[in-house]
C-alpha cells in the first residue's frame, strides 16, 4: 500500500486542450466530440501503466477541462459525443494498479473529483443546453460504462463481443467508485434484480440483452454504427436548441489562471489560499469585486474570462481542488471574504437580469453553482470567519452558508455585516436540489423567505437573531473564541469529523447526487479500507497477481 | 457418466445422452442449426458430393475412426468425450489435490464459459474462413484432406456446444446459438480472435494456418485438458487426437511445396523459381513469418492477469502439468523480455503471470521441430537454404511487444525503418496475387499442380491416385 505522507509532487487542475494527452476535442456544426485516447504511459504517478483507455486522475483532469472549455468556448455545440479513438476498447474505467497503489486519502479524493466531473455532464445537459452521448464502439467496464451512464443516451456497437460491465464487485471486491450502482436504477431504472445480475456478472452484459435491461439505449451493427451515433447526437442537439435557445454567438476564451505559487500560499488574483501547517489549518480568502458590474451579457461578454465574477469562482475552484488533494493534513479551513458588500450585490442584480437572455451570464452563475457545490463536498471542516472588511453578501454569502458553522463579529457599530440578495434564493442550489437557506432552515421554512425578504445589511445581532450565523460575539470575545474554537476542531479525529460532517450538510430529501457522494463516503470508503479489498490477500490487493484473494466472510 | 458409445441415436455419442431427455431435446434442437450454417457457411461447391472421410465412432485408441464415402452434410457429428479417470484430482493451482469437478464450481462458471466460448468459436471460425478452398484444390487428395480437417472442426464445435448446453444453462445454449450467429471477417458480427477473421485464400496459407493455427489450437487443448472441470478436460483429450491430422495435413502440405520448389531449383538452377510456376523459397519464408506470428497472438498477453486466475481456479493449466515438479507455481518467477525505455531487458514475472508465455514456449519449440523437418529438404539436397521461425516479438499484435517493431532477429527498430522493410519479411500483394495465380484446380486422381508435390502415401492405405472425393 502506498503511503498518504510520502509527499508526492502535487497535483495541477489547470490544462490546456493543447497540452492534452489523452482526449482529442473537435467540432463540427453543433456536434462536438471528445475522443478518449489514453496515452498508456503518461501518468500521473508512478507504478502503472493506463492500458485500454483506463484512466487516472490525470486522464480525469483533461476531461473536466474538456468540457468547462465545452460550456464557455463553444456555444455552438448542442451535444457532445463522448467516444474512443481505439479499435474495439471504449473505456477500461478507474486503473486499477493505479488504485491499488493509491493511499486511501487519494483514491476518495479520486472518486469524488472524477463523480464531479460525471455530475457535471449531467448539469450541463439539465441547465446548459449541451446534451451528451456515449458512444460505446467496444469494451466498455467499470468506470468506462459510468462515465457512459453520465451521458444522456447510449449506443453499443454490436459485435457480439462488445459489453458494458461493473465488474467492481466480483473481480476486485470494492463498489464502482462514479455513480454506477446509483445510476444504473435511479437514472436509467434498471429493474433492480436484474441489476443484481448486471452487478456480479465480471464480463458484463452485451446486444440485445444490454438493450432489453435498459443499460444502453441501443444496439447497433458496428457497420451502421456510426451513422447511428450521428443520427442520435443529431436528435439531441436539436432537443437541446429548443430547449435553450440563448445559447448562441461567440464564444469565451478561458484563460490560464497561473497563480504565484509560495511554500505556505497560493496567490490568484482574488483568492488566496494560505496554509498554518503546524496549526493543520488554511485560510482562503476571496476577494469582492474591484468595481461596479458590465451593464447587460453583451459587456459581460466582452471581459471575457476576465470577469470578476467568472475568474474568481474559477480560482475558488482551483483552490479547493489543490487544497483537497495536495494538503490532506490541513483539517479546517476558515473561510474569509474581503472587499465592498455594496459591490456584490450590484453584481449579483445585474448577473441575475443578464443570465435569462445571456448564455455566457447564465454559464458564470452556473459556474459560481458548481464551485460552491465543491465547497460543500469538501471533506475538511469549514469555519466562516465574517469581520472587519469582509464581503458576505448575497452570492458571497453563500460561503458562509456552505460552512459548517460561522463566527461574526460584533462590532456595535453594524460595520460587520451580511446581507441577502436573490441569488441566494434559488440559483445555487446545493447537491441536494434545496438552496442552502432552505437546506438550513428545514424546521421552518418562513425563516428562509423572511431572511430573502430582508432589506439592508444585517449586523451581528440581528444575523445571529435571523439564524444566518452561528455565534456572533462581541470584540472582547471574538479573538480568544474564534482560537479555541480552531483549535478545538482541528484537535477532532479527522475520520470522525469527516463523517459527521457528511451527514449534517444535506439534510432534507436524497437526489440521485446525494446519494452518490452519501454512497460512495459510506460504502465505497468503507470497502476500500476493510481486508476483503486492501488487506494483504484482499482482492485489490491481489488483482493482477499470482495468488487468489482471501475473504473473511462474515457479514455485518 | 455412461461412456457405452451409441451410434444409432440422432445424435451419435457415448455421455448417454437417451438417458438425459433435457439434455437430447436441446442438442436436438441445436442440430438443425448447425446443419443450416453448415450449408450456408461450410465447403462451398461441395456438399453434394461424396467425399471419402474418417468418423469418430469411438474412443479407443486404434479403432476409434471409420472410414467412407459421406456426403458432408450427412456426415455423423458426435459427442465423444474420453472415458473419465477415476478419482481424477485436479493438478494445479490452489485446488491441487482436490477431486476434481464433475459440476461447474458456481464462481468460476464465467471465466470457464468464457474459455469455452472463445475455444468453441474458432471451429467453426476457421470452417469459414476455409470455404472457398474446395475451388482451387492442388489434387483430390488436398481437396479430402480439407474437407476432413472442416468436418472435424465442426464435431469440434459440437463438443464445446455439448459443454454448453450441459452444464451453463440458458446462458450456454444462448451462447451456442450465438457460435453460429458469427461470421470470421463481418465486419458486424467477427469471430472473437483476430487471426480467425483472416480469410484463408490459398493453399500455402491454408498449410501455413494448418501448420501454425492449428498447433496453437493443439496447445490450447492440452492446456484444457488439465482442467480441474473434469468434463472439459475429457472433451479436449478426445479432440486431440483429431487435431494430430489437421497438424500433419499442413506439415505434409509445406514440405510438398518446398520438395517440389527444390526440385525445379535442381532442374534449373540459374533460374527464378517463378518462372516455373512454383514458390520461391523467400515467398515461403514470408507465408510462414506472417502464420508464425498471427498464432502466437493466439497465445494472449505475455503477462496476463486472466492467466494467472485461470491458473491459480484450476481451469486452465500447463501442458502436461503432471511433467513439471511444482503444480502450484506460487514463488516462482519467470525470466521475460521485456521492452524498458527502448530497450529489450530481461524482467522477472511471477510465474502464474506468465502462464499464457510458458504455453507459448512448449509451441515455439514444437514448431522449431516441425522447421527443422521441413529442412531436412534442403540438407537432403545439399543446399545451404534454411527456413527459419522469425524472434517472437517479431510482427506482434497482441501482448508486450505489440505496438513495437522488430525485426525477423527480434531486433527493436524504428516504425518507419520496419514499414520499409516489411514487404522483406511478410508476403506483399505481388506476393499474393502470384501465389493466387498458381491456384487453379487439379481434380483427377493422381494428378498434383505444378507447384506441389504429391504426397508419399495416401489415406487409410490407399495410392495417392484415388478416388478420394467422387466428382
Amino acid at each position: 500500500m502506498a503511503h498518504d505522507n510520502a509527499d508526492p509532487p502535487p497535483v495541477r487542475f489547470e490544462t490546456h486542450p493543447s497540452r492534452y494527452r489523452h482526449w482529442k476535442l473537435s467540432f463540427e456544426g453543433d456536434v462536438a466530440r471528445l475522443r478518449m485516447d489514453v496515452r498508456e504511459d503518461a501518468t500521473l504517478r508512478e507504478g502503472y501503466r493506463l492500458k485500454l483507455n483506463s484512466y487516472d486522475l490525470g486522464v480525469d483532469i483533461e476531461l473536466a477541462d474538456a468540457l468547462q472549455r465545452l460550456r464557455f468556448e463553444h456555444p455552438e455545440t448542442r451535444c457532445v459525443v463522448v467516444e474512443s479513438a481505439r479499435d474495439r476498447i471504449f473505456c477500461a474505467g478507474a486503473n486499477i494498479n493505479m488504485l491499488a497503489t493509491s493511499g486511501h486519502a487519494f483514491k476518495v479524493n479520486f472518486c469524488k473529483f472524477t463523480n464531479e466531473t460525471r455530475i457535471g455532464i449531467e448539469d450541463m445537459s439539465a441547465r446548459s443546453g449541451v446534451k451528451s452521448l456515449a458512444a460505446l464502439n467496444g469494451t466498455c467496464a467499470g468506470g468506462g460504462y459510468e462515465l457512459a451512464l453520465a451521458c444522456d443516451e447510449i449506443v453499443l456497437v454490436e459485435d457480439g463481443n462488445s459489453a458494458v460491465s461493473l465488474p467492481e464487485v466480483p473481480l476486485l471486491a470494492v463498489l464502482p467508485g462514479t455513480g454506477g450502482l446509483t445510476r444504473v436504477v435511479d437514472k436509467r431504472k434498471v429493474r433492480r434484480d436484474r441489476a443484481d445480475v448486471f452487478c456480479t456478472v465480471a464480463e458484463g452484459i452485451k446486444g440485445k440483452r444490454a438493450e432489453e435491461w435498459g443499460l444502453v439505449d441501443e444496439v447497433v451493427p458496428k457497420s451502421r454504427f456510426e451513422a447511428a451515433v450521428a443520427a442520435r447526437a443529431k436528435a439531441l442537439a436539436a432537443r437541446a436548441a429548443a430547449e435553450k435557445p440563448s445559447r448562441r454567438g461567440a464564444g469565451v476564451a478561458l484563460d490560464a489562471l497561473d497563480p504565484a505559487e509560495e511554500a505556505d500560499a497560493v496567490r490568484y488574483r482574488h483568492v488566496t489560499l494560505e496554509l498554518d501547517r503546524r496549526a493543520r489549518t488554511a485560510t482562503l480568502t476571496v476577494k469582492g469585486p474591484g468595481g461596479p458590474p458590465p451593464a447587460g451579457g453583451a459587456a459581460m461578454r466582452a471581459e471575457g474570462a476576465g470577469l470578476w465574477a467568472l475568474r474568481a469562482f474559477r480560482e475558488l475552484d482551483d483552490a479547493l481542488l489543490r487544497l483537497r488533494v495536495n494538503h490532506l493534513e490541513i483539517g479546517l479551513v476558515l473561510l474569509r471574504t474581503s472587499g465592498d458588500p455594496a459591490a456584490v450585490l450590484a453584481w449579483d442584480a445585474a448577473l441575475e437580469a443578464a443570465r435569462k437572455e445571456d448564455w455566457f451570464a447564465d454559464e458564470v452563475v452556473l459556474n459560481m453553482a458548481r464551485t460552491l457545490r465543491r465547497l460543500d463536498l469538501t471533506a475538511k471542516s469549514l469555519f466562516a470567519v465574517v469581520d472587519g472588511g469582509s464581503c458576505f453578501a448575497g452570492s458571497l454569502l453563500e460561503i458562509a452558508l456552505a460552512a459548517d458553522r460561522s463566527y461574526m463579529l460584533d462590532d456595535g457599530d453594524g460595520k460587520v455585516s451580511v446581507s441577502l440578495s436573490p441569488m441566494n434564493g434559488g440559483p445555487f442550489p446545493m447537491s441536494n436540489g434545496l438552496t442552502r437557506l432552505a437546506s438550513r432552515f428545514l424546521a421552518d421554512p418562513t425563516l428562509a423567505e423572511a431572511a430573502l425578504a430582508a432589506k439592508g445589511p444585517l449586523g451581528a445581532p440581528a444575523a445571529e437573531a435571523a439564524g444566518l450565523v452561528t455565534f456572533a460575539l462581541d470584540s472582547i470575545d471574538w479573538e480568544d473564541e474564534v482560537r479555541v474554537a480552531v483549535e478545538e476542531r482541528a484537535s477532532l479525529s479527522p475520520d470522525a469529523l469527516t463523517g459527521m460532517e457528511a451527514n449534517l450538510r444535506w439534510a432534507g430529501a436524497e437526489t440521485m447526487d446525494t446519494k452518490i457522494f452519501g454512497r460512495l463516503t459510506a460504502w465505497q470508503n468503507w470497502i476500500f479500507q476493510r481486508p476483503n479489498a486492501v488487506g494483504d490477500r484482499g482482492a485489490l490487493t491481489m488483482y493482477g497477481k499470482p495468488e487468489r484473494p482471501l475473504f473473511d466472510w462474515k457479514r455485518t | 457418466m455412461n461412456t457405452k458409445v451409441d451410434l444409432e441415436s440422432r445424435i451419435p455419442n457415448n455421455v448417454g445422452l437417451k438417458e438425459d431427455r433435457r439434455l437430447q431435446r436441446a442438442l436436438e434442437q441445436w442440430q438443425p442449426a448447425f446443419i443450416d450454417w453448415w450449408r450456408q457457411m461450410g465447403p462451398e461447391g461441395f456438399q453434394e458430393k461424396d467425399v471419402y472421410l474418417r468418423t469418430a465412432v469411438s474412443v479407443e485408441s486404434g479403432g476409434w475412426a471409420h472410414f467412407d464415402y459421406v456426403k458432408m452434410p450427412e456426415y455423423r457429428w458426435g459427442i465423444f468425450l474420453e472415458p473419465p479417470v477415476k478419482g481424477r484430482k485436479v493438478g494445479f493451482g490452489d485446488h491441487f489435490g482436490e477431486p476434481a469437478w464433475q459440476e461447474v464450481p458456481g464462481e468460476y462458471r464465467n471465466p470457464l464459459r468464457r474459455i469455452i466460448v472463445t475455444q468453441g468459436d474458432t471451429e467453426p471460425a476457421s470452417v469459414e474462413q476455409q470455404r472457398m478452398l474446395g475451388k482451387t484444390a492442388p489434387s483430390l487428395y488436398d481437396l479430402r484432406n480439407l474437407f476432413q480437417v472442416n468436418v472435424e472442426e465442426g464435431r469440434h464445435l459440437w463438443a464445446m456446444v455439448y459443454l454448453l448446453h450441459t452444464y451453463f444453462g440458458r446462458d450456454g445454449r444462448y451462447e451456442a446459438e450465438e457460435l453460429l450467429a458469427r461470421r470470421s471477417g463481418d465486419a458486424d458480427r467477427p469471430r472473437i480472435l483476430g487471426a480467425f477473421n483472416q480469410p484463408i485464400e490459398n493453399w500455402l496459407d491454408f498449410y501455413m494456418f494448418t501448420t501454425f493455427t492449428d498447433r496453437d489450437g493443439k496447445y490450447q487443448l492440452l492446456a484444457l485438458a488439465e482442467s480441474g472441470f473434469d468434463p472439459l478436460s475429457r472433451t479436449c483429450k478426445f479432440m486431440l487426437t483429431e487435431e494430430a491430422h489437421h497438424m500433419f495435413v499442413g506439415e505434409t502440405g509445406v514440405e510438398r511445396v518446398i520438395r517440389r520448389t527444390v526440385e525445379v531449383m535442381r532442374e534449373h538452377p540459374d533460374d527464378d523459381p517463378r518462372r516455373h510456376g512454383v514458390l520461391d523459397l523467400p515467398t515461403i519464408q514470408k507465408f510462414l513469418n506472417l502464420w508464425f506470428t498471427l498464432s502466437l497472438d493466439l497465445f494472449g498477453g505475455e503477462i496476463s492477469t486472466n492467466a494467472a486466475d485461470f491458473f491459480a481456479n484450476g481451469l486452465k493449466g500447463r501442458h502436461k502439468e503432471e511433467e513439471y515438479d511444482d503444480h502450484l507455481a506460487l514463488d516462482r518467477h519467470y525470466a521475460m523480455k521485456v521492452v524498458k525505455e527502448g530497450k529489450v531487458v530481461e524482467e522477472q514475472v511471477p510465474l502464474r503471470n506468465a502462464m499464457n508465455e510458458v504455453l507459448r514456449d512448449a509451441y515455439v519449440e514444437d514448431d522449431e521441430r516441425c522447421v527443422k523437418k521441413w529442412n531436412r529438404v534442403f540438407e537432403k539436397e545439399g543446399m545451404d537454404f534454411r527456413l527459419r521461425l522469425p524472434s517472437r516479438r517479431f510482427h506482434r499484435h497482441i501482448g508486450i511487444y505489440a505496438g513495437h517493431w522488430f525485426d525477423p532477429d527480434g531486433h527493436l527498430l524504428s516504425e518507419v525503418e520496419w514499414e520499409k522493410r516489411r514487404g522483406q519479411w511478410l508476403p506483399d500483394a505481388r506476393d499474393r496475387s502470384y501465389v493466387q495465380s498458381l491456384m487453379t484446380p487439379v481434380l483427377e486422381p493422381g494428378k498434383v499442380a505444378n507447384w506441389v508435390a504429391p504426397p508419399r502415401v495416401g489415406i487409410n492405405k490407399h495410392p495417392f491416385a484415388w478416388e478420394y472425393v467422387r466428382l
